[in-house]
């Protein structure tokens, strides 16, 4: 058993910081090449096998953008 | 599908407070200001107090905080939400009340309201945004601006010679009896962000006492009116400004 | 029957607010009128009907702590004199913005600057044309007695939250100091929230229920068009208390050939001045403005058809008079009369130039003071 985390980005939302990127600790998240509707590299899981849930991202996020799921699977 | 799996509402472990409402803050990307209105409604809404709470917006960047937390509010002149803040909870001794305020706002144009507030031990809590700039106006000198730092009316760097020195104004309000707690927070990374939560709770709660004001400063960046990205600020805060206004607790009579 | 007893003007007032059940007063000591704020710390109201008293650290944070109470939907006053109502002016632009009932009591002194501590009309324009910024009108009562100062109280409250507008109690400090007999008003509770709510409806700030959105007090809309509709709604209930709320008391109208203009101290000293002039045979009669804002303009133009002139008497340089001038629109003369400094008009100086003006000989300046036509 391993815990695992997924995080779910609103990506309409996101201002592609990079906060959360600097504060995750397993390193699953970077920001997107491509731009959402408002202009910003948003940021996204590009590593989402290594995410452990421990939403250090969610909590920084100044956008509240982030949920975070986790579970032992 | 493994993915899939966690993605079920029983695992959800983090998502947005009920509190705030639906909709894109106008903040720059990764301005401390967002964090810290999240911090302040996680807080409203775990301590089940929206219908007991009054909050005092500012002028300066968060003059729309009341766009954006779902309480009632007050939205103040340039310094003066300590004012009005007092005559609420004068008039409404069981309800929580707050004011949210920037350095120019609290260290500059309202200090004799700050002051006087304290000093009568108002059981207010006042959360204090310490970014060391004048962001709403674009960028100019902050009194709590360290030292050969550059902006827009210190474009030279600031020199104590000409304006003075960064005002350590958390330690001065410590210093008055009325205040119960004082604390120097930051929202910067995951765990200095679960500390200022806990100030909060604490602060909030305190207010229950009925033994004075809890203030709460939190170091913050301003990435655009520093010039730098989001993370660069981050980087930058926790070099230059935490040496000059050092986190932790400076009174905690609680 | 309320007892009757011998107050000074400062103190009726303070007296009037705990009686008609106001929830705070703020305030910062000024001469002449800080006995308002000592009578209430001395009556301790928290004891008898919970009203808070406090004195602040300054007439701009005196204000803004009304600006809070008042956003509560609470009874909430404040007082003080001419340089201290130059202090509120940022405040009060707010309250008035923000749509905020409250009242403001001025006990005028002489300006400009620190001017004196003895009593002045000058502050005429900054509370009837602005004084902050913005376009923003107070409903301005202005008390000639003991008895109006209580009186004005309980009235003040019952238009400010009528019309959600700020109300300036303006007077000067002979009326704030001198003592006469004052009927008392009848004591009344404070509301309660529902009460207040019933009365006024849900837009107070006093924590949100889960029935109603969130209340906001303020006075910040970065929307052009939508800070347009609002300056144009504010205009429309302007006009509205222009219609409904104008007061003022005509003396010896009827037949008067000469009409005199002047509110409170002033309007007591022109009232003795009819008094001369009738028994001297001077047909003279006085129009006693009550409300500065809605001034009484159809009240004085209507005069105009049979008058032969106007004069304005005044504690200042010259201000209500641009009202007077307004109305009559240029049809007959209006001259002016005024004492400043500290100085008070007598009736005999008031009488001298009347007869002066009858003469011809308005120009002989053998009366002292600021006299001119307009």
């Amino acid at each position: 058993m391993a815990v695992k985390g997924v995080i779910e980005v609103e990506v309409e939302l996101c201002k592609g910081c990079g906060v959360c990127i600097d504060n995750c600790p397993t390193e699953t998240i970077a920001l997107s090449k491509s731009v959402n509707g408002r202009g910003y590299n948003f940021a996204y899981p590009e590593n989402p096998e290594s995410c452990t849930g421990c939403t250090n991202c969610a909590i920084v996020c100044p956008d509240t953008v982030i949920t975070v799921y986790r579970a032992k699977v | 599908m493994e993915q899939n799996i966690i993605k079920q509402e029983k695992n959800k472990v983090y998502q947005k407070s009920k509190l705030l409402i639906d909709r894109v803050m106008h903040y720059c990307p990764g301005c401390s200001h967002g964090t810290v209105h999240k911090i302040l409604a996680e807080t409203i809404e775990e301590l089940g107090i929206q219908e007991k709470t009054i909050g005092i917006s500012p002028v300066g960047c968060a003059v729309l905080l009341y766009e954006y937390i779902d309480i009632d509010w007050q939205e103040a002149a340039h310094g003066r939400a300590p004012a009005l803040a007092t005559a609420v909870k004068r008039l409404y001794p069981d309800k929580y009340v707050f004011t949210y305020q920037g350095d120019g706002d609290l260290a500059s144009i309202g200090t004799g309201e700050i002051i006087h507030a304290c000093n009568r031990g108002e059981n207010i809590t006042v959360i204090f945004i310490n970014n060391a700039i004048y962001g709403m106006t674009g960028g100019q000198m902050a009194p709590t601006t360290l030292e050969g730092m550059q902006t827009s009316t210190t474009p030279r760097g600031r020199s104590h010679i000409e304006t003075g020195f960064p005002i350590k104004i958390t330690e001065m309000i410590a210093m008055l009896p009325g205040v119960v707690y004082a604390t120097r927070q930051s929202v910067d990374t995951a765990s200095a962000v679960r500390k200022t939560k806990k100030a909060f709770l604490k602060a909030f709660k305190s207010q229950e006492l009925k033994k004075g004001t809890s203030f709460i400063e939190i170091v913050s960046t301003c990435n655009s009116g520093w010039k730098m990205t989001p993370v660069e600020a981050n980087h930058w805060m926790r070099e230059n400004m935490f040496p000059v206004f050092p986190v932790g607790d400076i009174k905690d009579l609680i | 029957m309320t007892e009757k007893i011998l107050l000074k003007g400062n103190e009726a007032v303070a007296l009037a607010a705990i009686r008609c059940g106001c929830d705070a007063y703020f305030g910062y000591p000024i001469t002449p009128q800080s006995e308002i704020l000592e009578t209430l710390i001395e009556q301790h109201p928290e004891k008898q009907t919970g009203m808070v008293v406090l004195q602040a650290e300054s007439e701009t944070a005196a204000i803004n702590m009304l600006y809070g109470g008042a956003a509560c939907g609470k009874k909430v006053m404040t007082s003080s004199s001419s340089p201290g109502i130059s202090l509120m002016a940022e405040g009060i632009s707010y309250i008035a913005g923000a749509e905020l009932p409250c009242i403001i009591v001025n006990v005028m002194r002489g300006g400009p600057g620190l001017g004196t501590i003895q009593p002045g009309q000058a502050d005429y324009f900054q509370t009837v044309k602005g004084g902050g910024h913005g376009d923003y009108r107070l409903i301005a009562l202005a008390p000639a007695s003991v008895q109006e100062m209580n009186d004005f109280v309980e009235l003040g409250f019952d238009l400010a939250f009528k019309y959600r507008n700020p109300v300036m109690i303006v007077t000067d400090g002979v009326i704030g100091q001198m003592m006469e007999k004052v009927q008392l008003s009848p004591s009344k509770p404070r509301l309660t929230d529902q009460e207040i709510e019933k009365l006024y409806g849900d837009w107070a700030t006093t924590g949100k229920p889960a029935y109603r959105k969130r209340n906001i007090a303020t006075s910040l809309d970065l929307d052009p068009g939508k800070q347009e509709q609002f300056n144009m709604h504010l205009r429309k209930k302007y006009l509205e208390i222009e219609r409904n709320e104008v007061r003022y008391e005509p003396f010896m109208c009827e037949d008067a050939e000469y009409i005199l203009v002047a509110y409170g101290l002033s309007a007591r000293v022109c009232r003795k001045t009819v008094e001369l002039a009738r028994e001297a045979g001077i047909k003279a009669g006085l129009i006693r403005p009550v409300t500065l804002f809605p001034y009484p303009y159809k009240a004085i133009e209507s005069v105009v058809p049979r008058v032969k002139g106007i004069l304005t008497v005044e504690m200042s340089a010259g201000q209500m008079t641009e009202d007077v001038a307004l109305a009559v629109k240029g049809k007959i003369p209006v001259w002016f009369h005024g004492r400043t400094g500290g100085m008070l008009p007598s009736p005999e100086d008031v009488f001298s130039l009347l007869k002066n003006i009858i003469n011809g000989t308005f120009d002989s300046a053998d009366v002292p003071g600021i006299n001119y036509q307009l």
